[in-house]
């Protein structure tokens, strides 16, 4: 929303400076978004007299002139303009001033040998227009020495405000006069205006045929002015369109925009004689377009609401005029329209046919509806006084609608909500000065709201209003009392502080913390168990970004390969975030996956003196799942770790993390060769990841009290084992065999070596282990440790079929 | 000159002569070996008379200790020096650099430390946090927080759309973290006191935003939370948050469908080539919106608008770390380049907190 100083100034008495306005604008809500203050910025600027211009002696298209600027001795400018000439009014800016136009600012130079100590100027360096044909050539009687924006009429500052969408009362300049007049800067002027006595009814009938739903044009009025000049409005009313950034276009229709924001009532003028028959009010029907003032046509449907004539659509109701029924030049009979129309209907229709106008900005949040006649007899006034014409009486079609609301308001309201205590005289003025009537002198009061008010609907609208104007700066902050001093246990769940924690653990090991889109392409979707219906997005803003993700994975496998394309081949990232298996809230889970690539192993990558870094494999992704479980504290004596994985990892070189086959918890491996290729990915890559959500839960304890730490005096023996099992016999499963073999004595167990190959088998491997033995009451005997070394080997024998390696 | 001085004088020569501890050790058996010339003329002493070996005995035995002492002198030196010459073979080059260590190369993502630090301010400040799903109904995410139908803010250019399931209804994914509102005062008795920070999305691309991106929202209701309360906490916020010791705050009264009064809060800060410093300077910059929590909103959650009242404000976690952290766009945020992730990230030891400050 845009004005003038001098338009709001129409409206409101003040002596308040430009900054004084600016500042409280933004104060009580209607924030500045921008002041255009020509005045200010061309201020330097001077009408100026050229006394002579003579051929610069060095140059054929450059003239010396001497410039009388008002205030003493000639100026000597060097002048390249075709038009400079002496004799002439032009613009003058001396040595020292910025020229918007050019983004310079001026300094005494020498051109081509010849001082020149400052600039005749054209419009366009002025940054007034795009005229480049010469300098500014002003007429004879311009007072040589004044200002040039004085003289010009550009000191009228523009300021813009941030319009909220509920404030409709503030699209129009009396309302934003009206604000202001509240906080006492100013007064509102409130200049009545009788009505108009026309002579005759109108003669053109209107009838609203929505019957099913009324509400979408309430009342309708009209009236004819008969005998119109419909030629180019005054000046003052062009320059306030033009500061504002509107094109004058003729007299009738630069007063409709006029009333649009001088009082935020829209209205629209028909060409009498080219309107056939009676006006209808009515939902458009199916295939029916109009072409409309903008110049494009709009095709029109059942919700569209338009009024039309026997030719047809002439206007769409609210939003844009029809270019055939439209005003020019020849007009010499007009019908004004004031009209009410459903915001929402408006809303719906000016965004279905992508149509932005001044109406529609108005009509979507709201026009007062007990402006309807004041606003069509003053428009009238305003064709009468410019153009002329004899108007008829209106005709109004509808109904007002009620629009009355009164709110019973205890004004210690104010005190509760915003914490502030203020005196019932100040917020009673408050409120009566917006146009709010109170009733009633006690603790609570009535409180009427005005009729262009229809965002206030209860009590904490009117605290809204009473603060805003008293200043939400005069409410002095008050500490927050906390709600829980009695409180000492943790602000964050377990899976918060987990969701925490499993970032920095990862991080510690070397890995980038990534954040990726939420949403990945189709293709990945499915190929990492997801793309269901549920999931898609009914409007993707790209392609590649059309399905919630079930899974970190391809988003980071993405990335890797991108950094791979820009030279960074060696990339370990991590992402810790939400993946989604249903729309249901229980189908998101939070995950924590990364990925490795190239030789980016925890320990390093690439060349390195201390020994160059291997190509990742399937254990450097499971050292990181364990690492992050062991650092969020998870037990993992029941943690099963067995062969496999979900379909885009390599079947043999990958594994699950689960507690028991039906709670698996993450996965870890080398990607499969199938989903390299889907997802064009070069390199060797590995991956792991863990579902935070399905990790058990620490027990409650009620102490935090740590075991007895029980030390033994007695030395530990270590006894190697090698076993030769089939190929296919998990490592895993001869540690657990070997470790049931004796629960007392065994402290640990190693691998130590792996083997296959000459000497072993075909189809065969050899699995060496270390055992270490813990004596607990007395050194070991020989015989003792042979006995023990005899129940491994045969229990590791019966689970696994191991032989000892001779 | 006697036959004893003529050994001991061999001896002794021989023992200096000696380069190695092996020559040294050779020196050693030929003098005091068993078959060694000094233990021979030991052996001697049995055979002698009293009075010879009164005379002769402390001789040998003489010259049996300045030889051995002559000899272990000797070993001392040599041991000495072969470990000069040992360690003088034995250098490296200590300015060979190192793999640098894995928890000096990772990183945090920015996000994720500016929620820490948000965290870590609104903890001590008693609040919890909250969280809810990133796809939504269309109830919490729009009607329950008095948005009207019909509010632009609902149409398909403003927001991501899910399928319609088998009655029409269709999911969206949440606009802001504001339906966390509703699903707390739904589910949790006053006093409340919540921050969510949360991923949200708009239909939206360009230079300053993007599809995604972070919201932090706070709530506080109880029998008498109120706008006094509102700057306070905000006031607390940004001096912690910004770590310096006053914040020049300007609230603005604005509009949000889901509270009432609503207030946008400004704060004041400096900007010299392209640095933004806060605590100082003219220029205002809006950092977030804030109200008193709409009455249509408490009722929409049980709670009766008269009984119960309290704050929500809502703040863009990307945009608070562009401001403090100085990033200066927002779509670097999401594409993983690793340069990127490198240079704005944190280390991962660097956890914000109260008592050791949010940064080192």
């Amino acid at each position: 929303m845009k004005f003038t100083l001098s338009w709001l100034k129409d409206h409101l008495d003040t002596e308040a400076s430009l900054e004084t306005i600016a500042d409280t604008l933004t104060r009580i809500g209607l924030e500045v978004e921008a002041i255009e203050d020509k005045a200010a910025a061309l201020k330097p600027y001077v009408v100026a007299n050229v006394i002579s211009a003579e051929p610069h002696p060095n140059a054929d298209r450059l003239r010396v002139c001497m410039v009388d600027a008002g205030d003493g001795a000639p100026i000597q400018v060097v002048c390249g303009a075709p038009n400079a000439r002496a004799g002439m009014k032009s613009v003058f800016a001396p040595a020292g001033t910025y020229v918007p136009g050019k983004n310079i600012t001026l300094s005494v130079g020498t051109i081509r040998g010849v001082e020149s100590r400052g600039m005749l100027c054209s419009g366009a360096e002025l940054g007034l227009g795009d005229d480049h044909d010469g300098i500014l050539d002003l007429p004879a009687d311009a007072p040589t020495g004044q200002p040039y924006p004085l003289y010009a009429g550009l000191d009228d500052p523009v300021i813009e405000i941030n319009l909220t969408p509920n404030r409709a009362d503030c699209a129009s300049i009396h309302g934003i006069a009206r604000d202001l007049a509240a906080t006492g800067i100013g007064t509102l002027k409130r200049d009545a205006f009788p009505p108009v006595r026309g002579e005759g009814a109108c003669t053109v009938p209107v009838t609203i045929e929505l019957g099913d739903d009324p509400a979408l044009c309430p009342v309708f009025a009209l009236r004819l002015v008969r005998g119109v000049t419909n030629g180019p409005s005054p000046a003052w009313m062009q320059a306030r369109l033009r500061a504002i950034g509107l094109r004058p276009i003729n007299a009738l229709v630069d007063i409709t925009n006029y009333m649009t924001f001088d009082r935020g009532r829209p209205l629209h003028v028909f060409d009498a004689k080219k309107v056939a028959g009676g006006l209808t009010i009515r939902r458009a029907g199916e295939g029916e377009e109009l072409k409309a003032l903008d110049g494009r046509t709009y095709q029109l449907d059942g919700d569209t609401v338009v009024i039309a004539d026997e030719n047809g659509v002439e206007s769409i109701g609210g939003i844009i005029g029809g270019e055939a029924s439209g005003c020019a030049a020849s007009t010499t009979d007009v019908l004004i329209e004031a009209a009410l129309w459903d915001p929402k209907n408006i809303a719906r229709t000016g965004r279905r046919l992508g149509v932005i106008t001044d109406a529609r900005y108005r009509f979507e949040r709201g026009v007062d509806p007990a402006f309807v006649l004041p606003g069509l007899d003053l428009a009238t006034k305003l064709v009468v006084d410019t153009c002329g014409g004899t108007p008829t009486q209106a005709t109004i079609a509808g109904e007002m609608p009620d629009t009355d609301r009164v709110i019973d308001f205890p004004w210690t309201e104010v005190r509760r909500l915003a914490g502030i205590e203020l005196s019932r005289a100040e917020m009673k003025v408050t409120l009566e000065t917006l146009g709010f009537h109170v009733a009633g002198t006690g603790d609570r009061v009535k409180v009427l709201t005005p009729s262009w008010r229809p965002d206030v609907e209860g009590k904490a609208d009117l605290v809204e209003e009473v603060i805003r104007i008293a200043g939400l700066d005069r409410i002095e902050p008050k500490p927050l009392l906390r709600a829980d001093v009695n409180a000492v246990g943790p602000k964050l769940t377990v899976l918060q502080r987990r969701t925490r924690s499993a970032k920095r653990a990862l991080a510690s090991r070397g890995l980038l913390e990534a954040v990726t889109w939420s949403f990945v392409r189709h293709e990945d979707a499915c190929l990492f168990g997801g793309g269901g219906a549920d999931l898609a997005l009914a409007n993707p803003i790209a392609a590649d970004l059309s399905d919630m993700r079930p899974s970190l994975v391809p988003g980071l496998l993405r990335a890797a390969q991108t950094n791979a394309d820009r030279g960074y081949g060696d990339v370990a990232l991590f992402e810790v975030g939400q993946c989604f298996e249903t729309d249901q809230p229980e189908g998101q889970s939070i995950r924590a996956a990364a990925i490795r690539r190239g030789s980016a192993r925890h320990g390093g990558d690439g060349r390195h003196w201390s020994g160059t870094a291997a190509v990742v494999d399937a254990f450097e992704a499971k050292a990181d799942a364990l690492a992050l479980l062991t650092a969020l504290g998870i037990q993992t004596g029941s943690l099963q770790i067995v062969a496999g994985g979900p379909a885009w990892l390599h079947p043999g070189r990958s594994g699950t993390l689960q507690f028991g086959p039906k709670n698996p918890v993450g996965w870890f491996g080398e990607i499969h060769p199938a989903a390299m290729k889907a997802l064009d990915l070069k390199g060797t890559l590995v991956a792991f990841e863990v579902r935070l959500d399905a990790l058990p839960l620490p027990k409650f304890k009620p102490t935090k009290v740590k075991p007895v730490l029980a030390l033994s005096g007695l030395q530990p023996v270590s006894r190697d084992f090698a076993f030769v099992v089939g190929r296919d016999v998990a490592a895993g499963d001869v540690i657990r065999a070997a470790q049931g073999a004796e629960r007392k004595l065994i402290a640990g167990i190693e691998v130590f070596d792996v083997y296959e190959g000459v000497g072993i088998p075909e189809g065969s491997k050899s699995i060496a282990v270390a055992v270490r033995l813990q004596p607990v009451e007395r050194t070991l005997t020989d015989a003792e440790i042979e006995a023990v070394s005899a129940k491994i080997v045969a229990e590791v024998a019966k689970k696994t079929g191991a032989s000892l390696r001779a | 000159m006697t036959d004893l001085d003529t050994l001991e004088h061999s001896l002794l020569e021989q023992v200096g002569g000696a380069s190695d501890e092996a020559a040294l050790d050779a020196v050693r058996v030929s003098a005091l070996g068993k078959k060694g010339a000094v233990s021979e003329l030991l052996k001697t002493l049995g055979a002698m008379t009293p009075e010879e070996r009164k005379e002769r005995g402390p001789l040998i035995n003489g010259l049996r200790d300045r030889v051995a002492g002559a000899l272990g002198t000797r070993r001392d030196a040599l041991q000495a020096a072969a470990l000069d010459a040992r360690l003088a073979s034995e250098r490296i080059d200590v300015t060979l650099p190192l793999r640098e260590a894995p928890e000096m190369r990772g990183r945090i993502h920015p996000i994720s430390q500016v929620i820490d630090e948000i965290t870590a301010i609104f903890a001590d400040l008693g609040f919890s946090v909250a969280e809810g799903p990133d796809v939504e109904t269309d109830e919490l995410n729009f009607t329950a927080l008095n948005f009207p139908e019909g509010h632009p803010a609902r149409e398909m250019h403003d927001t991501f759309f899910l399928a319609p399931d088998h009655l029409g209804r269709r999911k969206v994914l949440r606009t802001h973290t504001s339906p966390v509102q509703i699903r707390t005062m739904r589910a949790v008795e006053p006093p409340i006191r919540v921050i969510i920070p949360g991923r949200t999305y708009r239909h939206d691309s360009d230079q300053t935003h993007t599809p995604m991106f972070h919201q932090v929202e706070g709530l506080v209701i109880d029998r008498q939370a109120n706008i006094a309360n509102l700057k306070w906490v905000l006031e607390t916020f940004a001096r912690a948050f910004f770590e310096v010791e006053s914040v020049g705050m300007r609230f603005r009264p604005s509009f949000f469908p889901f509270t009432e009064p609503s207030a946008e809060v400004d704060i004041q800060c400096s900007r010299k080539g392209g640095e933004i410093r806060f605590g100082e300077g003219t220029d205002w910059l809006e950092v977030l919106g804030c109200g008193m929590v709409h009455p249509n909103v408490l009722k929409n959650c049980g709670l009766d608008p008269d009984q119960f009242q309290g704050f929500a404000f809502g703040m863009g976690i990307d945009r608070l770390a562009m401001l403090k952290y100085g990033m200066p766009d927002l779509r670097p945020f999401f594409e993983a380049d690793v340069r990127w992730i490198e240079h704005y990230g944190f280390r991962p030891l660097d956890v914000p907190s109260l008592v050791g400050g949010l940064t080192a």
